[in-house]
């Protein structure tokens, strides 16, 4: 009670300078504040120095190879010449697979969920998508080695070769021959993962469209495919959009899993059946073994292209994201 | 011909909403495969031996994880004292002291930290705790587990402070109490369920991950005492077992999974439950 009274009485004359100061140290405040922030920096500080690290530590590739690095297609620790060509195109490749895969499968289910199941169902079937984005990904590595490759080598693969690798332009893409590891199974189990982030996220989003805009369309005569797909999703385009990028940021990043069933092979092939590598798998089997100072330096350079990768796509995400949600997204 | 367009619009309807169903059914679905698969799987190669046994000598069948599950155990009690505090207290700052651009600056690179490819992390660690020493440790395998912990502990730590309505804090502000007497003991309490139950979540996700822990923690066939030398963790211990051409270490990362997936999902399930229902209840 008296320590009450006293604050009080600490409080009300207006001390000013350093004085004052001290007082309001003394008061903790100030204290407490300072406190907080240093905890509040010292994530600025990690932040910065994860850059740098990554940044300083591939000096010597950097220095090497310069901007040759990007498009050298050899991979060759025994002579040190070292290209990321083959990681990149992976990378890239896997990821849009996975894309072209979850988006349409993880847009749908948001619509149902926000559009067409009642709450209840919508609430607990989102939970059970949340308890899907925990699974650890070296889960649907382990599922990948063993369930994914087998029914990719003996059904999916061969199935593919005689469907679409029989129509013109697009049978390159899915040409043989089919070994069960490669792009395609990489494309497929990284769907899986990113599947859950697109939908909880666009589901926020959709949620977020003002009822009238759908009573108008229906009130229209709009049935409720049309109500949603040309007002709702227009609406929230630039949310999902985001939803978009966040999943393509996680699908670049995504290590263990990628490296189970990719295949590990250095090459770039056109046919999507074909084994081939990523970033994040690359450093994953070799970074133990990388035996001299270029080797280490051309991998860590490799983390700086991932991290640069995923850091503009996060970025972008988050803006679009915000956008939608503070109501800027506008009917087509 | 109208009607022939009525026709066509009302199937369609129908047809595209029902695929919406079906997309969010096999969504879901994939859940269930996953559990059943593990159960089936991984419950039949799981014994009491998997528990309390080291891994056996290369050839050799039978043999546990314990070590890798005391590993797993360790690497998230450092993950916890190097990544809770910051998080934490960053995310009081961000709640209750931080002002306009410095807060949104730290919030942004909060965000960014969070999509850091955990791989990344991994290099991090690497150069900046083993890369002095010149070897893996556990100390390496926590940081890097720890840094990965703190922005999913600032953000949801930020969120439950906020929850907490400000006539609490008018409240003890009233009675005299200074700011940080408030925050201490009147709206840190009152969050206190959801803070916990996010800080939890946030050990729950570093604990299946394998790609920032294999060239910091390594792994490790024995026991790893003290903190200086290479641990065995459980998602490492999977990755190796999965890709190894034995059948019986194929059995052993089948338990492994499901012990791990038990544990993420059991953690996941109890928090998730526990913040649906309460969501505010005891700041109210």
């Amino acid at each position: 009670m008296t320590s009450t009274v006293t604050t009080i009485q600490h409080a009300a004359p207006p001390y000013s300078g350093p004085r004052a100061f001290v007082r309001r140290l003394r008061h903790g405040d100030e204290i407490a504040h300072l406190i907080t922030l240093t905890f509040a920096a010292a994530i600025l500080l990690i932040t910065s120095m994860l850059v740098w690290e990554l940044w300083v530590n591939s000096h010597l590739s950097r220095a090497k190879f310069g901007w040759n690095f990007f498009w050298t297609q050899t991979w060759d620790p025994i002579f040190d010449n070292f290209g990321a060509a083959p990681f990149i195109y992976g990378t890239l490749v896997t990821s849009i697979v996975a894309l072209v895969i979850a988006v349409p499968l993880g847009l749908a289910s948001a619509i149902f969920l926000s559009e067409l199941a009642p709450r209840k169902i919508s609430d607990a079937v989102s939970f059970l998508i949340d308890l899907l984005a925990a699974v650890p990904s070296v889960i649907y590595g382990l599922l990948g080695i063993f369930v994914v490759v087998p029914l990719m080598r003996s059904w999916l693969g061969p199935f593919l070769i005689n469907t679409l690798g029989k129509v013109p332009v697009l049978g390159k893409l899915f040409a043989g021959p089919n070994y069960g590891v490669g792009f395609f199974t990489a494309g497929i189990v990284l769907a899986i993962m990113v599947v859950p982030f697109i939908i909880s996220v666009s589901r926020e989003v959709l949620l977020t469209v003002p009822r009238e805009q759908r009573e108008a369309a229906l009130a229209l005569g709009a049935t409720r495919w049309e109500s949603t797909s040309k007002v709702v999703v227009p609406w929230a385009r630039t949310g999902i959009m985001g939803s978009i990028f966040l999943a393509l940021a996680r699908a670049l990043g995504e290590t263990m899993a990628v490296t189970m069933v990719i295949g590990n092979d250095p090459k770039i092939s056109a046919s999507l059946l074909h084994p081939g590598y990523t970033i994040a798998a690359v450093i994953a089997n070799e970074f133990t073994e990388a035996t001299g100072d270029l080797y280490l330096s051309a991998l860590i350079e490799l983390g700086l292209v991932l991290f640069l990768m995923t850091f503009i796509l996060n970025g972008l995400a988050r803006i679009l994201i915000v956008a939608t949600e503070r109501g800027g997204g506008r009917p087509a | 011909m109208n009607r022939a367009l009525l026709i066509w619009r009302k199937s369609l309807n129908v047809v595209m909403l029902t695929l919406t169903g079906v997309a969010a059914l096999s969504v879901v679905s994939v859940l269930f495969l996953i559990l059943g698969y593990l159960i089936w799987h991984g419950g039949a190669s799981l014994s009491w031996n998997f528990f309390t046994q080291l891994p056996k000598p290369v050839g050799e069948t039978g043999g546990g994880m314990a070590n890798a599950i005391v590993g797993s155990l360790k690497l998230l009690l450092l993950a916890a004292v190097i990544g809770l505090p910051v998080g934490l207290m960053a995310g009081v700052y961000l709640a209750e002291f931080g002002g306009q651009t410095f807060s949104f600056v730290i919030r942004y690179t909060t965000d960014l930290l969070n999509g850091v490819p955990s791989i990344v992390i991994g290099i991090f660690a690497y150069s900046l705790v083993v890369l002095p020493v010149k070897h893996f440790s556990t100390l390496a395998g926590g940081f890097a587990l720890g840094i990965m912990v703190i922005p999913i502990t600032v953000r949801s730590t930020e969120e439950f402070l906020r929850a907490i309505p400000g006539t609490l804090r008018e409240g003890a502000m009233a009675l005299g109490a200074s700011k940080w007497k408030t925050i201490a003991t009147v709206v840190l309490p009152a969050a206190s369920g959801g803070i916990l139950t996010g800080m939890l979540l946030a050990l729950a996700r570093v604990a299946g991950e394998t790609a920032p822990l294999l060239f910091t923690a390594f792994s490790n066939r024995f026991w790893s005492p003290g903190w200086s030398q290479p641990i065995a963790s459980l998602p490492v211990m999977i990755y190796t077992y999965a890709i190894a051409p034995y059948d019986d270490w194929h059995r052993q990362a089948w338990a492994a999974g499901l012990v791990l997936l038990g544990l993420v999902l059991l953690a996941n399930l109890g928090c998730r439950l526990a913040l649906n229902r309460g969501g505010n209840v005891r700041s109210v």
